[in-house]
């Protein structure tokens, strides 16, 4: 299975090259770059740290919405064009198909984050320019699997486009929402409120801390905690292995 | 005939349902192994240049005045923690107030924030640097900006019990503020300001002088003056403290 898996991962890869996604992330990065330049010379003082605050946030942006949106629109293609029906005609394990797609965006990811980490290379370097890099696959892995999970359960890029965001969005800021839900400003103890702030909590079990992943702090200073990385990497590995075995479950389900 | 779009749930390896459980297991037992997010003040940072801000504006300063003092207005209620006014840095809130005036002059925004709210703060220091601010950008538009700082007169009067202040306040507006669209009042709180500080004789030729130069022509305004001057004209007899 293993071979099977690998085989589908090479044409997923050799699709990515073919649609000249290579060309897509250079443009976007091109363009991330040239902002983050603009915004440098807008400053007065700190221009270095604000050009890679700016650089590194849209750089990251760039390689999540083009990642998502990838992933989102050729899944639905193959749903469309009845590929997905051909494959699984093959005598092939459906795990093999998901865990193949996986495999194959995840690789492309890696090229993604390894080329917003080259374009940031000249501005911030050593260890801590590395664990950005990292943590940003780390977190394109998580994009990836989520998108794919979406994608079989929907069918249709829309919904599918439109859930990878609002996770995304909220994965991103759900320590700040808890945070403010647990203001001593908001101190109306009402029904309503303590129902929200008990959501949130269940939402946060739920959601990757995805805002601890591609901080820009780490391009500032070189203090790279380790712990940290491991840490980061066992939630990646978990919450993949939890997305892949949903869009799994709901693959096994599909009638073609 | 329609074809069923779900397959049973038996056609799901159980594989995958044990790997699902185990993986939601891990994610609900490594959450709860992490910290809570914690709440951290962030110091205000200087505002953005002046020439920066024009920039970012896209030839829209009045909506970019606006936003800064938004942000400058959240900055008090960061997430998970509130700021005691007094314990911003006062300096910087000035510049961001001055910011947003250079962006939008004809805003009253940034004087209101500084007039009523930041002036408000258990510390005179900070109130008379915020009343100081009001005062300053006043003079660079009086007719526009006197309301501010007949309230900082009031706010150094009545808050910082600074009667030099007050009327160092309220002879700008007399002084700076002679359009006709500013009130009477308003030029004349001077006036009773002095009367208050027993400067009586001051106060005495000053409201004479207005009553005879006929810049007042509302009866019961000429009618209120008159017994006011009557007053201090007794007060002047008498050993007594005025009323006020």
């Amino acid at each position: 299975m293993v071979a099977q898996i690998m085989t589908i991962g090479r044409f997923v890869v050799l699709e990515a090259w073919r649609a000249r996604m290579s060309g897509i992330i250079a443009v976007a990065l091109f363009l991330a770059l040239g902002t983050s330049l603009f915004v440098k010379e807008l400053a007065i003082t700190e221009s270095g740290r604000v050009q890679i605050a700016f650089l590194s946030a849209l750089a990251r942006l760039a390689a999540v919405c083009v990642t998502a949106l990838y992933v989102v629109s050729t899944m639905a293609r193959e749903f469309n064009d009845r590929v997905v029906d051909l494959t699984v005609s093959l005598e092939l394990p459906r795990a093999a198909v998901v865990l193949g797609k996986f495999v194959g965006y995840a690789a492309m990811a890696v090229v993604i984050g390894a080329a917003a980490g080259t374009v940031l290379s000249p501005f911030a370097g050593g260890a801590g320019l590395l664990v950005w890099t990292f943590t940003l696959i780390l977190e394109l892995w998580i994009v990836v699997a989520m998108s794919l999970f979406c994608i079989i359960t929907f069918n249709q890029v829309m919904p599918a486009a439109s859930f990878v965001v609002a996770f995304y969005a909220l994965a991103r800021s759900i320590g700040a929402l808890q945070l403010i839900s647990a203001s001593p400003l908001v101190a109306d103890q009402s029904l309503a409120h303590r129902f929200m702030d008990w959501t949130l909590d269940v939402l946060a079990y739920l959601l990757p801390n995805l805002d601890r992943f591609g901080q820009t702090v780490l391009l500032y200073d070189d203090h790279a905690h380790l712990a940290n990385i491991a840490s980061l990497l066992g939630q990646t590995l978990v919450y993949v292995l939890l997305l892949i075995c949903a869009a799994l479950f709901d693959f096994y389900r599909k009638n073609f | 005939m329609r074809k069923n779009q779900q397959r049973s749930w038996r056609e799901i390896p159980g594989s995958v349902v044990t790997l699902m459980g185990i993986a939601l297991i891990l994610q609900l037992a490594w959450h709860a192994n992490q910290p809570r997010p914690l709440a951290k003040a962030e110091d205000l940072g200087a505002p953005p240049p002046a020439l920066a801000l024009h920039a970012a504006s896209l030839g829209d300063p009045v909506f970019l005045s606006y936003l800064l003092l938004l942000r400058l207005q959240a900055f008090d209620n960061q997430p998970g923690i509130s700021i005691p006014f007094k314990d911003l840095d006062y300096a910087r809130v000035i510049e961001w107030l001055d910011a947003s005036l250079a962006l939008d002059p004809a805003s009253q925004y940034p004087l209101l924030l500084a007039a009523t709210v930041y002036s408000q703060v258990p510390d005179e220091a900070k109130r008379k640097e915020m009343l100081d601010f009001v005062y300053r950008r006043f003079l660079d538009d009086p007719v526009h900006r006197w309301q501010w700082l007949a309230h900082a007169s009031v706010m150094a009067k009545h808050r910082l019990n600074d009667l030099p202040l007050a009327l160092k306040y309220a002879q700008a507006i007399a002084d700076h503020a002679s359009d006709p669209t500013v009130p009477s009042w308003a030029r004349q709180m001077h006036i009773f300001l002095r009367a208050e500080m027993g400067e009586r004789e001051a106060a005495r030729i000053l409201l004479g002088g207005l009553l005879a130069g006929g810049t007042v022509r509302d009866p019961n305004e000429t009618a209120f003056l008159l017994q006011r001057l009557q007053e201090l004209e007794n007060a002047e007899k008498s050993p007594v403290e005025p009323k006020n």
